[in-house]
């Protein structure tokens, strides 16, 4: 009974000390806003709301996943990352990389790693990070609901100005 | 359905027709016993990533220098489009990979499909084809001389997955067009091809095949709720370089799910045995067939694909 009490204790404290931590989440140094533009070619960058995700989002790890020190969301993580503590690698680019083939990615995992073997690049870490959450919550999903596209872009879609000429043959356009 | 409805008459002609079946051309493997090049690249295609924005079909209109589409490319209507024989949009000579859109019984979301050449180990097209105008590359790519074809569309007829598309508007030099992943301007050089590069959501992984296989199955093992269990293309026809896994039944985003496990090569070399009768009695059919009478001659501006001009990124 000693043990199954001491255990309790034990039990209690471990969770109120995550309840700190993920409260400290918040207390944590973080930007308000996010330029997130290292990739805009297509599209214009995008000014990213970081504090409203914040206060949007229950947990760190929901983006972050292990490097914030707020607990992991994902089980699977958990195996290895449980009880981590803030990394100073948190931002996306630390990594993600933008370019997965080249030399120094493309032994990804590192030798002597056997997991992170299936990690996405950059540009679709944020994607499927922003749309997946975006997709339940009912938030915005069309691209240009996040960024306007550019010139280049138009140009590379055949759209805006670059727009195939109304032709009889296919009804409606647009 | 008419292409399926269409080989099997054929299939059927040969073993009616057995008494005057020629002698069907020698292909360099034996069936079913290639297991593709050991370092050959593939694509991994997750289906429960792709958001049908279309920006791959742009990338491959732009890398493979294609003439410009009827719609922009992030036009949606072209989802709703259906073509004749109820058909959703097919990969054409004018674009080599086209998204579609399925509704997946019970689904609270569309899924979207990206269809391009699958890049098959044992390519049904390369076997049908009697001029030797295919070639599966070591890297994992089939490409096509344009050169050689004599536009005879066996290869239209063979492909399990309808792929290889015709020129129908050039009366001159009528040839087989189809993607080419990214071969000569891309893959060559270790590349990936440039429709994987530009997706938002990475729902194609490039890299060496037998890695890919190992990433699809530990995806699937890591979330049994979320995938079938089932990677298509694994075992399909031999194997394609590209394959696929899904959330939805595969049927339901508008696979063929009852192709054989083994290479079509068999079916094939029936169907080849009797393409020299098909052209007798038939000519009609192969309407390039005329050109086998200039072959050797020049057929004009054939596409080789050299991109000496090719558009950087
Ligand atoms: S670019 Fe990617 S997400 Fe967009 S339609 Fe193509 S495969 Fe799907
Ligand atoms: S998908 Fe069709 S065209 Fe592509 S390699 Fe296979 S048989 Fe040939
Ligand atoms: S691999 Fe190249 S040719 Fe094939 S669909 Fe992609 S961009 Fe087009």
């Amino acid at each position: 009974m000693v043990n199954a009490g001491k255990q309790l204790i034990t039990g209690l404290g471990v969770l109120l000390l995550s309840l700190v931590l993920s409260v400290s989440c918040y207390a944590m140094d973080f930007p308000d806003e996010v330029e997130i533009d290292s990739l805009a070619n297509l599209y214009e960058g995008v000014v990213f709301d970081h504090a409203m995700h914040v206060d949007a989002t229950e947990n760190c790890a929901d983006c972050h996943h292990h490097t914030t020190g707020t607990g992991v969301s994902d089980e699977y993580c958990a195996k290895c990352h449980e009880g981590d503590v803030e990394m100073d690698t948190v931002s996306c680019q630390d990594c993600h990389s933008a370019d997965p083939l080249s030399p120094e990615n493309l032994h990804n995992p590192a030798p002597g790693y056997i997991y992170h073997d299936d990690k996405p690049n950059l540009k679709a870490a944020y994607h499927l990070k922003c749309l997946g959450c975006h997709n339940e919550v009912d938030g915005p999903t069309g691209c240009e609901d996040c960024h306007a596209k550019t010139e280049a872009g138009d140009k590379f879609y055949h759209s805006g100005e670059f727009a195939p000429a109304e032709d009889a043959s296919h009804g409606e356009h647009e | 359905m008419s292409k399926i409805t269409r080989r099997k008459f054929l299939a059927g002609s040969a073993a009616g027709g057995a008494a005057m079946m020629l002698t069907p051309a020698k292909k360099a493997f034996a069936s079913g016993s290639f297991e593709g090049f050991p370092d050959g690249m593939g694509v991994l295609v997750d289906l429960t990533r792709c958001v049908g924005c279309r920006t791959c079909e742009a990338a491959c209109n732009k890398e493979q220098g294609l003439p410009a589409p009827d719609l922009p490319f992030d036009d949606y209507s072209v989802f709703d489009e259906i073509h004749h024989g109820n058909q959703k949009r097919r990969p054409t000579d004018r674009a080599y990979t086209v998204v579609n859109r399925y509704e997946p019984e019970g689904a609270d979301k569309p899924l979207y499909r990206k269809i391009q050449c699958n890049h098959c180990n044992e390519p049904a097209c390369l076997t049908s084809c009697f001029v030797n105008a295919y070639t599966k590359t070591p890297e994992g790519a089939v490409i096509y001389n344009s050169h050689v074809c004599v536009g005879c569309r066996n290869c239209m007829i063979a492909c399990p997955f309808h792929v290889p598309a015709y020129t129908y508007h050039s009366a001159i030099n009528p040839v087989i067009k189809k993607c080419i992943f990214c071969y000569y301007t891309r893959l060559k050089e270790g590349k990936p091809p440039a429709c994987v590069e530009s997706c938002p959501q990475q729902v194609m992984t490039f890299g060496k095949r037998k890695d890919l296989m190992k990433i699809a199955r530990e995806r699937i093992a890591k979330n049994p709720d979320k995938y079938i269990d089932h990677i298509y293309g694994e075992k399909e026809v031999g194997g394609t370089g590209w394959f696929y896994i899904s959330n939805a039944p595969f049927e339901e985003a508008g696979f063929d799910i009852h192709l054989p496990k083994k290479p079509i090569i068999d079916n094939v070399k029936d169907f080849l045995a009797i393409v020299p009768i098909v052209l007798t009695v038939w000519p009609a059919l192969f309407t390039g067939f005329h050109l086998l009478a200039t072959k050797g001659k020049s057929h004009g501006h054939g596409d080789d694909h050299s991109h000496d001009e090719q558009e950087g990124h």
